[in-house]
């Protein structure tokens, strides 16, 4: 249940902006891959690109190649809806429905598609999701209730399970921890170090020590200056990235000396 | 008596002098004895001039007291307090004004039997007769007008939203900024015109009436949908997108199921805004003095024509036009209580 993308010389234009520059990379199957670098260097617009996402922003485009599983995703017969209905994406603000209770926000990807759903096939998709993202037991007397009455990292698991209750292939996270407390950074940590049994994962993280705890290899973003693309600086894993990079700005990163 | 203290010697206190809290209703008490009695001395005291001197007396005599008292900044918050209170009944004036003579004219003749007769074989003096045939013909009517703006105005606000880039989006927005302006009368004749043009000169319908009016509502639907879509977070959409739904179903399911109680509110508005238009039905679907259900054959009897005809007859037509009027207020806040009703059933759920 879980691919691997081999993205090859990938440049992502905002209009005749290029905000990201030849991008190759592998992402291997069950595993996290970390995504770091400072702001601005394109790494949400790198990641919004593996699920096609960068094309509800007017203007926006790629040039080069995402290969998922031998299936290059900008092949002009490829679907952007199949696609990202395999490739699932959480974002940095939890965004529940404000209209759905808990259990309809989980299975909103069946709801919203129009998909006819028997009632027992509904409650095990609702329980699988929420116990695949640590929520169960905090909401299981209260699915009724609106997806808005929960916490900020509650809002957020929602969000996870929301996603993986269409079983995915692939789970893109952008920051999804940045505006949370620790404790329930820590419990999507955790629900992290789970999923990638099942899922390929790619999260953007702004946390070092986030990176270092959860990802299973590690790419380095950087800039050159405003107004210049980013770019992939390197790639390793994470062990080797955090303790001996090979090149200079990488470290200089990681410890801090810049960003 | 400590006096305010200068703003060097108080930079350590947090405390200050304060005027107890009946001040500004000792003030504007005060104000009104003091503005009365100069009046009557002056023999100038109408209700007007009293309540004119009062405010005028009351913003000196408290800001300056707030000003020895408590000192200057408290003093200027005291007077733009009252400048907007004073600003708040003034426009109070008319509004209560407005419903009081409307209520106290119209029920002279309102009644069960007002709401419930038409005028067929009422003449001269007598006092019978009511407007059952114009609430049916401005229910018909209006409804009609919604059914046909509400389609057009939704979509062209969704077309503006979610699709529209470039000139044609700009255009279609110049156009309807130009249609919001659009006299009434001048909606009439269009609908007037391009009847005749269709049907011949003698036709007249509900249906006639009800496109005049669309012509003028069909703008403010669109300006407020699109309010309302505009205000759905781009993150719904991308949520949803990010899902694999395509792009109509989340605008049908998440964009539109979220503003629903805007829209509503919006149209609530709209028809509000059309429903006591007098001059486009005057010229479109004329007057009757029976019911009229078909909207697509004959004349048909509305409330704001009803009240102007009426009014013209002069004698106990006068008491007819104000229960009339009193009838349409009514319906208006009836309709905005059912469109209060709809959206906060449909509002986004918060809270736990
Ligand atoms: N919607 C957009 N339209 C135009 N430029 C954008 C848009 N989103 C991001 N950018 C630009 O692309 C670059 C990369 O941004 P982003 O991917 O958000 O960086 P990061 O996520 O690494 O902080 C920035 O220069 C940013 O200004
Ligand atoms: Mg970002």
């Amino acid at each position: 249940m879980s691919k691997r993308i081999d993205v090859e010389n990938l440049d992502v234009y905002y209009g005749d902006f290029l905000a990201v520059e030849g991008v190759s990379m592998a992402i291997e199957p069950r595993s996290v891959t970390a995504l770091i670098g400072p702001s601005g260097c394109g790494k949400s617009t790198f990641l919004r690109t593996l699920n096609r996402m960068h094309e509800v922003i007017p203007g926006a485009r790629v040039e080069g190649r995402a290969v998922m599983d031998g299936q290059d995703l900008y092949a002009p017969e490829v679907d952007p809806v199949q696609v990202r209905r395999q490739v699932g994406m959480v974002f940095q603000r939890p965004n529940p429905f404000p209209t759905m209770s808990i259990a309809d926000n989980v299975l909103a990807g069946v709801r919203l598609n129009n998909k006819r759903i028997s009632k027992g096939d509904a409650a095990d998709t609702v329980e699988r999701s929420l116990r695949g993202a640590n929520l169960w037991n905090e909401v299981k007397d209260r699915l009724d209730k609106p997806g808005s009455s929960l916490s900020g990292g509650q809002q957020q698991r929602l969000c996870i399970a929301r996603a993986i209750a269409v079983e995915p292939q692939v789970l893109l996270m952008d920051e999804p921890c940045s505006a949370l407390d620790p404790i329930s950074t820590l419990a999507i940590e955790d629900l992290m170090s789970e999923l990638k049994n099942d899922y390929t994962i790619v999260i953007v993280t702004h946390n070092m020590q986030q990176a270092a705890r959860v990802s299973d290899r590690t790419a380095f973003f950087n800039i050159a200056g405003t107004g210049q693309p980013g770019k992939l600086i390197e790639m390793a894993d994470t062990p080797t990235m955090f303790s001996s990079p090979s090149v200079p700005a990488t470290e200089d990163y990681i410890s801090g000396r810049f960003g | 008596m400590p006096v305010a203290t200068a703003p060097a010697s108080s930079a350590l206190t947090l405390t200050g002098n304060r005027l107890p809290r009946w001040a500004p209703w000792a003030s504007v008490a005060g104000s009104a004895l003091v503005a009365w009695g100069v009046l009557v001395l002056t023999g100038e005291h109408t209700a007007t001039t009293v309540a004119a001197l009062t405010a005028l007396l009351h913003a000196v005599a408290l800001t300056s007291v707030s000003r020895y008292v408590e000192g200057p900044r408290r003093a200027t918050d005291r007077l733009a307090t009252t400048l907007v209170t004073v600003a708040f009944l003034l426009a109070l004036v008319p509004l209560v004004s407005l419903l009081w003579t409307v209520v106290s004219r119209g029920a002279v003749l309102f009644s069960g039997t007002f709401l419930t007769t038409d005028m067929v074989g009422v003449f001269g003096d007598m006092t019978s007769g009511g407007v059952a045939h114009a609430i049916v013909g401005t229910l018909m009517v209006t409804l009609t007008a919604t059914l046909i703006s509400v389609p057009i105005g939704l979509l062209t606000a969704i077309y503006l939203v979610e699709y529209g880039r470039g000139p044609l989006a700009k255009g279609i927005t110049f156009f309807v900024d130009v249609m919001t302006g659009i006299p009434s009368i001048v909606a009439g004749l269009f609908a007037f015109a391009l009847f005749t043009l269709l049907m011949g000169p003698a036709y007249r319908s509900g249906l006639m009436g009800a496109v005049a009016l669309a012509v003028l509502m069909t703008p403010v639907v669109i300006r407020s949908v699109e309010e309302m879509l505009r205000l759905v977070p781009n993150e719904l959409r991308e949520a949803s997108y990010a899902l694999g739904v395509p792009k109509w179903l989340t605008i049908l399911k998440v964009v539109l199921r979220t503003s629903v109680a805007g829209i509503v509110t919006g149209v609530m508005l709209a028809i509000a805004r059309v429903i006591g238009e007098t001059a486009p039905l005057l010229i479109t679907v004329g007057m009757i003095t029976r019911t009229n259900w078909d909207v697509f054959e004959g004349r048909m009897a509305t409330l704001p024509v009803f009240a102007y005809s009426q009014y013209q007859q002069g004698g106990v037509g006068v008491d007819r036009a104000w229960a009339a009027a009193l009838t349409l207020i009514l319906i208006v806040m009836l309709l905005n209580l059912v469109a209060r009703g709809i959206s906060r059933a449909f509002r986004p759920k918060t809270g736990r």
